[in-house]
């Protein structure tokens, strides 16, 4: 299963995608991480303030019968958190890209985007796996 | 080394019928096909049908039966009647947990031992070195598993699904742990088909032959789909055993852990008037009392317990988590934990140790649900 793989985003190895607006990077995990995770019934989320760097683990998504580490794919501060996903977990199942986002960074370095995959390199990524 | 996973007679229906497959024990299962929570809602709701054909049956026969049951088990089987089954343990000297497994009587001299999958090797071995060892002899012991293929169907509507499927039974007289041997179900003739379960609800465990399962599988899809049967997968299983109180080798029981500290001492049958392997063990430690118990907790703080999670009082860590989980039916994150005896009683507040941080929970009455079985 590949799933949705916008064209607009950057991905990682890990199944995290960021969208970048202006100095600000939303992320959150793919279609195929919800996918293969399940019912998501947990998030944690860091605090916001929390400084980050690239592919540091910052949170979990729990499914029913796993948890699941996500990274971060860029440094950063956390300047945002989906506090939403308190109450509705399920979010990150049904809008994985939307409604489900977990966090926003103020990026450190734009340059790092650069390093992270593009769509088609994360689509053959998951063909592959 | 990689060890190739054994499969079950229904893998090709798991594949047909969307399950995602994973190892379990040594064997290849689907862990879901729908989705867990939507399994679990189902069959608390409608009813669930799973393929158990991993577990173990083995069969014993002859004057001496009774006696190598009664002397590898913990229960009293003596008190068995004919299509009866019980629930019971076999332990070491120690006390501690070999397998939890069903004892059926089928006939005068006829019982079944059904075990669990990822034990059926070293209970086989278990069950065979007890009998040499106590000189018994006059007994025919096989080991069925190989040829025995098994489902369960599990819920409030499975009793409405399967009657129109068994023309020769009248379910409503079946009673909760009873069986019956030659029931014919959708047309072909099962071994043993009795009202047990493995998930707090009523229903049915149909031991087949293994080549006509899948095509029982079929049948049973078929005739409940009207009334909303999904196909269930191990992890809705694990989910809906847990919330009834059910435990599961390897998690509550295991070899470092007796009956009686997991709140099984009900089955621990002391006063049975035969020996039994672990008896003296469990006497004393009955009389001493436990110094851990299991108990049922629910988290106070946000967070899901899970197996191997540490449970701390104080900044020590003093138990551990055995089975932990977002339950789909009460909405809460629970789990099963061992504590101190004197930690045990309702409502005693304990931490959990997730990802290095203590977080409250407390001790809950369990089952977290009550079952319905058909009484």
């Amino acid at each position: 299963m590949s799933g949705n793989v916008p064209a607009n985003l950057r991905y990682t190895k890990e199944h995290e995608w960021i969208k970048v607006e202006g100095n600000v990077g939303i992320v959150g995990i793919t279609d195929y991480a919800q996918h293969h995770l399940g019912d998501v019934v947990f998030v944690e989320v860091p605090a916001v303030g929390r400084v980050l760097k690239a592919h540091e683990q910052f949170g979990v998504v729990e499914s029913v019968k796993t948890v699941s580490d996500i990274y971060c794919p860029v440094s950063g501060k956390v300047v945002e958190v989906n506090t939403e996903l308190e109450n509705a977990p399920e979010t990150v199942n049904q809008s994985p890209y939307e409604g489900g986002w977990i966090i926003k960074v103020e990026l450190a370095n734009p340059a790092e985007l650069d390093t992270l995959l593009d769509a088609a390199a994360y689509a053959k990524h998951i063909e592959e796996a | 080394m990689e060890e190739t996973l054994k499969r079950t007679p229904l893998y090709e229906m798991h594949l047909k019928y969307g399950g995602r497959m994973v190892p379990f024990g040594g064997w290849e299962m689907p862990v879901q096909y729908s989705g867990v929570i939507e399994e679990h809602r189902a069959v608390r709701e409608a009813a669930g049908l799973f393929d158990v054909s991993h577990m173990g049956e083995f069969e014993l026969k002859g004057p001496q039966a009774l006696d190598l049951i009664q002397l590898v088990s913990v229960n009293n089987a003596a008190k068995l009647e004919i299509g009866q089954v019980q629930y019971s343990l076999m332990c070491y000297e120690n006390g501690t947990v070999v397998d939890d497994i069903l004892v059926y009587r089928l006939g005068e001299f006829h019982y079944w031992l059904v075990v669990n999958a990822g034990n059926i090797d070293k209970d086989w071995e278990w069950v065979n070195y007890c009998a040499e060892r106590a000189g018994l002899k006059n007994l025919e012991l096989q080991n069925l598993s190989p040829e025995i293929g098994q489902i369960a169907i599990q819920g409030p509507l499975a009793a409405k699904i399967m009657q129109p499927l068994v023309p020769n039974v009248v379910l409503d007289e079946l009673k909760f742990y009873w069986a019956k041997t030659g029931v014919t179900v959708a047309g072909f003739k099962s071994v043993v088909f009795s009202r047990t379960g493995y998930t707090g609800e009523d229903g049915f465990e149909i031991y087949c032959k293994k080549e006509d399962t899948a095509a029982l599988w079929e049948a049973l899809l078929e005739a409940g789909e009207e009334y909303g049967l999904v196909p269930a997968g191990l992890g809705a299983r694990d989910t809906l055993r847990f919330e009834a109180k059910l435990p599961l080798y390897g998690h509550e029981i295991s070899d470092q852990l007796t009956p009686l500290e997991a709140g099984l001492g009900f089955f621990v049958k002391l006063k049975k008037g035969t020996d039994f392997i672990g008896r003296a063990a469990l006497a004393a430690q009955k009389e001493k009392g436990v110094e851990k118990k299991l108990v049922g907790i629910e988290m106070i703080d946000r967070g899901i317990p899970r197996q191997g999670y540490e449970i701390a009082k104080d900044g020590t860590v003093v138990g551990v988590v055995t089975t932990g989980t977002f339950s789909p039916t009460l909405q809460r994150s629970i789990g099963n934990a061992y504590v101190p005896a004197a930690l045990s009683g309702l409502g005693s507040e304990v931490d959990v140790i997730i990802r290095g941080k203590a977080l409250k929970a407390k001790v809950v009455e369990t089952p977290f649900y009550q079952p319905r079985y058909y009484r």
